[in-house]
């Protein structure tokens, strides 16, 4: 028998019953739909936050002050003053340092002749700029010189550029006041986007380091008050290495806690990473679940089917059908359900997560191999589910069938 | 020359572990070629064992049972499908079309299973339609003909593979009595055009188109005659003199 022909027998009872093989279908549908969208949306949850952590940098190092206790009240990171400048210095000549900034924060209103806004103005000095990989789109960034001089000069984000003078004006050559200080703007920085915790990076203003100190938030003393960008060579050597620099200068005992804390953006970003991952993996496995319990449906139909079809089976047998014909037929059923389901499925799981992507924003991604492994499986469900009735369809005794009312 | 030969055939049913039930209890039958056989007896006397056991639907418990020469006592499950396939034809009491296939597909079945080209199946099928008288039926559903029109789409079904013998389990069972006549008297006209013909029924007067009655009582051949059968005449219809430009029977 050809296979075309128990193709078309296996079609043709499929639509006798078509409201019946689609709802047993549906089963398959859905659970395929339900693959295919969660892990459209894992993937694309996956894919921003690698997109977003390769705007940061991925080979840096955040190295912050460590927290103040005064009377059993913490202050938090950052709020104790104990790292200095004479450690950046020390910092910035560790071998696996490629490059390192320091980063003084205020929030400033900024004033320009025609508007205001209030941004965070962030005090650093020329390596900033190559350590976040951010060059200026207009204009020049901050220089070692403006640095050293403690230059009244300001370079703006692209929200702060915006905000202040328009869209697509160049504001380099204007004046920005700040705290009553006049800042000529240098340049602009060029867009960064969004911090993986969804904060705008391009809302902000740089000046050298002197001049936040000397105008916009106290002295330039022995401690630097904000924390220290490291752009490293290898990032996992680097933390160990500036680790050990930072104990040994501040003269921290083997077993103490240090007085400072390290962030890893590399470890940051492979945790968050794998944070989607399992969050995908636990999603698609419950949608797999579903799958099953939709193989389940179809080896129950196909069980109603055989019994139905008894007499049918029978007539077929007293006319020459063998066990292996009648058993092709049923499987073949069952796979064609199983695979028809597949297919609408993957169609319905796209446009799902199509539909929720645009209407919620969320970054969807497609992976050909799972539409293919969701595919695949889906036939799988047919011949694992379709076996067990077919065969007992096969093992039919003729007379017996024949006489089944 | 002989068809069919039964030597000491039994079957034995076993229900429950003691409780044996001897369905047929050693026949011994020989039923040559060209035969019109009726194969009579009370319900429970075998005699549905027997044509099972004919038909290779079932295999005996032991003895032996030569079908056109093969002994199908030992064959297997495939060998017998396919033995049915191309040596035997069925026709059933209650028709066993399947419902939801035009005429053309159910005479086409037997085909299909005997890998017979899509093409060539068709105009086979519409070939033996048209023997049985519904060449202008071919695409009717089972359910848009009557019962004897039925009965005849089943008789083209059992002769479309060119059989060597048709059994016919109660074929007018459900039939009535005009209608029986033009069953029968198809059934005579494919024996006279050489296929040897076996039915089981209970109703003497069909038994009178047979050339010969076989009576089956316990598991056992209690009679069998040989005799001139009555041929089957619908009333107010000719009987049909030559097989070979006649179809048989008539379009109701």
């Amino acid at each position: 028998m050809s296979p075309t022909v128990t193709l078309r027998i296996a079609t043709r009872a499929l639509q006798r019953n078509g409201l019946r093989s689609f709802l047993t279908a549906l089963g398959v549908i859905i659970g395929v739909a339900a693959v295919i969208t969660m892990t459209a949306i894992g993937e694309g949850a996956k894919a921003r936050i690698v997109e977003a952590f390769a705007s940061m940098g991925t080979n840096l190092l955040v190295i912050m002050p460590g927290s103040t206790s005064l009377g059993g009240v913490r202050g938090g990171s950052g709020s104790m003053a104990s790292i200095t400048w004479e450690d950046l210095a020390a910092i910035r000549k560790e071998p696996q340092v490629r490059s390192a900034a320091a980063l003084l924060r205020s929030t400033a209103s900024l004033i320009s002749d025609s508007s205001n806004w209030s941004t965070t103005v962030q005090g650093t000095s020329a390596e900033y700029f190559d350590v976040r990989n951010w060059p200026t789109s207009i204009g020049t960034p901050l220089s070692a010189s403006d640095v050293d001089s403690g230059a009244k000069v300001i370079v703006l984000g692209q929200t702060v550029a915006t905000q202040l003078f328009g869209e697509g004006v160049n504001p380099v050559g204007q004046t920005v006041r700040v705290r009553q200080v006049p800042f000529t703007v240098i340049g602009v920085a060029s867009r960064k986007g969004q911090s993986p915790q969804g904060q705008d990076y391009d809302d902000t203003a740089f000046v050298p380091q002197t001049t936040f100190a000397q105008k916009i938030q106290g002295g330039l003393g022995k401690y630097l008050q904000g924390t220290i960008f490291v752009a490293a060579y290898d990032t996992g050597r680097a933390q160990v290495a500036v680790e050990a620099l930072l104990r040994e200068r501040h003269q921290i005992r083997e077993g103490d806690e240090s007085d400072f804390s390290i962030r890893n953006l590399a470890e940051i970003a492979s945790a968050q990473q794998q944070g989607t991952e399992t969050m995908t993996t636990l999603l698609a496995s419950v949608a797999l679940v579903s799958l099953l319990v939709g193989g389940i449906g179809i080896m129950n139909i196909m069980l109603v089917s055989v019994t139905e079809r008894t007499r049918e089976i029978g007539v077929r047998m007293a006319l020459g059908a063998k066990p292996r014909h009648v058993l092709a037929q049923f499987l073949v059923e069952a796979l064609v359900l199983s695979i028809a389901g597949g297919l609408l499925g993957i169609g319905l799981g796209i446009g799902v997560a199509m539909l929720l992507g645009e209407r919620l924003g969320w970054p969807v991604l497609f992976q050909p191999y799972i539409i293919m492994l969701s595919a695949g499986f889906s036939a799988l469900v047919g011949i694992v589910f379709g076996l067990y009735p077919a065969r007992k369809a096969s093992r039919l005794d003729p007379i017996e069938a024949l006489r089944y009312e | 020359m002989a068809l069919i030969e039964l030597h000491d055939v039994h079957k034995v049913y076993s229900s429950g572990d003691e409780v044996q039930v001897h369905a047929l209890n050693g026949i011994d039958l020989t039923i040559d070629v060209g035969e019109f056989v009726a194969v009579m007896g009370p319900s429970g006397s075998g005699k549905s064992t027997l044509m099972n056991v004919l038909g290779c639907l079932d295999r005996p418990t032991s003895g032996s049972y030569l079908l056109d020469g093969h002994d199908v006592s030992r064959m297997n499950k495939n060998q017998l499908a396919e033995i049915r396939n191309q040596t035997l034809g069925f026709v059933f009491q209650n028709f066993n079309l399947l419902p939801r296939m035009s005429a053309v597909e159910n005479v086409e079945l037997p085909l299909v299973y005997a890998d017979v080209p899509a093409r060539e199946r068709t105009r086979r099928s519409a070939e033996a339609l048209t023997r049985v008288g519904l060449g202008q039926r071919l695409y009717h559903h089972p359910n848009q003909l009557s019962g004897g029109q039925q009965q005849r789409v089943a008789i083209a079904r059992a002769l479309v593979g060119r059989p060597k013998i048709i059994f016919a389990d109660e074929p007018t069972g459900n039939l009535d009595s005009n209608t029986s006549i033009e069953v029968m008297a198809m059934l005579q006209e494919l024996c006279r055009a050489g296929i040897t013909i076996a039915v089981v029924t209970h109703e003497p007067d069909i038994a009178e188109y047979a050339s010969r009655v076989i009576v089956v009582k316990d598991g056992k051949v209690l009679s069998d005659t040989r005799r001139e059968p009555v041929p089957a005449i619908v009333p107010g219809h000719a009987p049909a003199t030559d097989p070979s430009t006649t179809q048989i029977g008539t379009t109701r």
